[in-house]
């Protein structure tokens, strides 16, 4: 079995590792790295459960062989807190204002959230639901999560002046 | 939902993918965006045995206009195009289609010449690029040929691409002088496969009558419309004119039935879109030429 080494910076952290070509940059995440906040829901790219930052792009890491992702920047859910005892605003948002229920789709989201908000500071309603479209919630029919946001939006516009 | 074992090759230079290509014929598949290919390869629906990584192969990576031609590398991502400001002002109907693709997460991965490649019925791209009269710049070791959109899709999922080649550019001409366009599309929920799509240019006279119009239909591979564009030849942009010209470019179309919608469905969606970015194109030929001075 031929295996490739994966060099790659994660949270603004070095990790190395040695993977088969044909393991998911989800799998490597996961299981060799342990980096379980990203979370794993239908492996075709549908749901969007799996989502990080590629060089600062939201994309489906299951979607993309680890092999791929050798010399690149990644952020996954475990880097969004600036510390371990605070919350960015974002999650505080999603926290406060109950933009989760069960959970499994909000590291993706916040993740989406994080880049739309990067791209388009105050973000209309209809932008902000054209970006979640690609990550499936299932419990909580998005209004909160859009509430959320709106607000976590308001929080760093503010924090900027 | 873990794709079987492959051997991988990430070449950085075009010679090089072609050298792999060819060298692996058949058994080889190309990598771009992976937005429809790696999910294959989860379910196992394809096993390649060579996977040929194009991600590092930057010069497939542009999108430039020379003299007026829209000039875009294979692996140039959807979202570039969508974001580009050149194409939103010489092509507004490929930034459209662009935006329809999937989601901002897939468009970010998902590439041109990919999308192209796969030729999936639905998609939105093939169903732009004949109508915009694009062409395909297709690469193997040794050789280059150049075959038009509308004779590069032959049926589902299946190109002119012969193993060991390559799509390496798509150029897109300019719109006829004053012309408008438009692409349309409905799906069950954003950001779905399309279940219909249409996409329509169309220029005109001094005298405000058509004098070039395109006419795109999705299906198996993307269908111009022939007689509905030779009927609108001449004649005033009109509601009705546009709703007889749906009529005639779908009474006979051919269209599948699924789970997701019946061909009468289909046929009946595609009219109505045929009509929407016919009127929609014909608006934006009135405003080009209310912008141009003459």
């Amino acid at each position: 079995m031929s295996t490739r080494q994966v060099r790659v910076t994660i949270n603004g952290r070095e990790y190395t590792g040695e993977v088969e070509p044909r393991k998911l940059l989800t799998d490597f995440l996961r299981d060799d790295l342990g980096l379980t906040g990203t979370h794993v829901g239908c492996e075709h790219g549908v749901c969007g459960a799996c989502t990080i930052l590629f060089n600062g792009e939201p994309v489906r890491s299951c979607l993309l062989f680890a092999v791929q992702a050798h010399g690149a920047d990644l952020k996954t859910v475990e880097g969004i807190a600036p510390n371990a005892t605070e919350l960015d605003p974002l999650q505080e948002k999603f926290w406060e204002l109950h933009g989760l229920q069960c959970g499994f789709c909000t590291p993706g989201i916040l993740l989406t959230a994080e880049a739309l908000l990067k791209e388009i500071p105050n973000p209309s309603e209809v932008e902000i639901r054209e970006w979640l479209s690609g990550n499936l919630c299932r419990c909580t029919g998005y209004q909160n999560i859009v509430t959320a946001i709106q607000e976590a939006a308001k929080t760093l516009s503010e924090r900027r002046t | 939902m873990k794709p079987a074992k492959f051997a991988y090759y990430d070449p950085t230079t075009l010679d090089e993918a072609l050298g792999l290509m060819g060298q692996f014929g058949d058994q080889a598949r190309p990598l771009a965006g992976g937005q429809s290919l790696v999910p294959l390869m989860n379910f196992r629906l394809i096993r390649p045995a060579h996977l040929i990584d194009l991600n590092g192969v930057g010069e497939l990576s542009y999108l430039r206009a020379d003299d007026g031609t829209l000039r875009i590398g294979a692996i140039t991502r959807q979202r570039e195009l969508e974001r580009s400001a050149e194409v939103a002002e010489g092509w507004p109907l490929l930034r459209e289609a662009a935006a329809f693709i999937g989601h901002i997460q897939i468009r970010n991965r998902g590439t041109v010449g990919g999308s192209l490649a796969h030729a999936f019925p639905s998609a939105e791209l093939p169903v732009a690029m004949v109508t915009l009269d694009a062409s395909m710049v297709l690469r193997s070791t040794g050789n280059q040929r150049t075959v038009r959109a509308a004779d590069f899709f032959l049926s589902f999922m299946t190109t002119v691409l012969e193993p060991g080649e390559l799509l390496a550019e798509i150029s897109v001409p300019p719109l006829p002088v004053n012309a408008g366009g438009s692409y349309q599309e409905v799906s069950r929920r954003h950001g779905d496969f399309a279940l219909a799509g249409a996409a329509a240019v169309l220029a005109l006279d001094a005298n405000g009558a058509i004098r070039h119009a395109r006419l795109t239909l999705t299906g198996t591979t993307p269908i111009r419309a022939g007689q509905a564009e030779k009927f609108l030849l001449g004649q005033r942009p009109s509601e009705e004119l546009f709703r007889d010209a749906a009529r005639r470019a779908t009474e006979n179309l051919e269209q599948d039935s699924d789970i997701h919608a019946s061909a009468e469905y289909r046929r009946d969606a595609c009219a109505a879109l045929a009509r929407r970015a016919l009127a929609q194109a014909a608006v934006r030929a009135v405003e080009r030429i209310k912008g141009t001075p003459q």
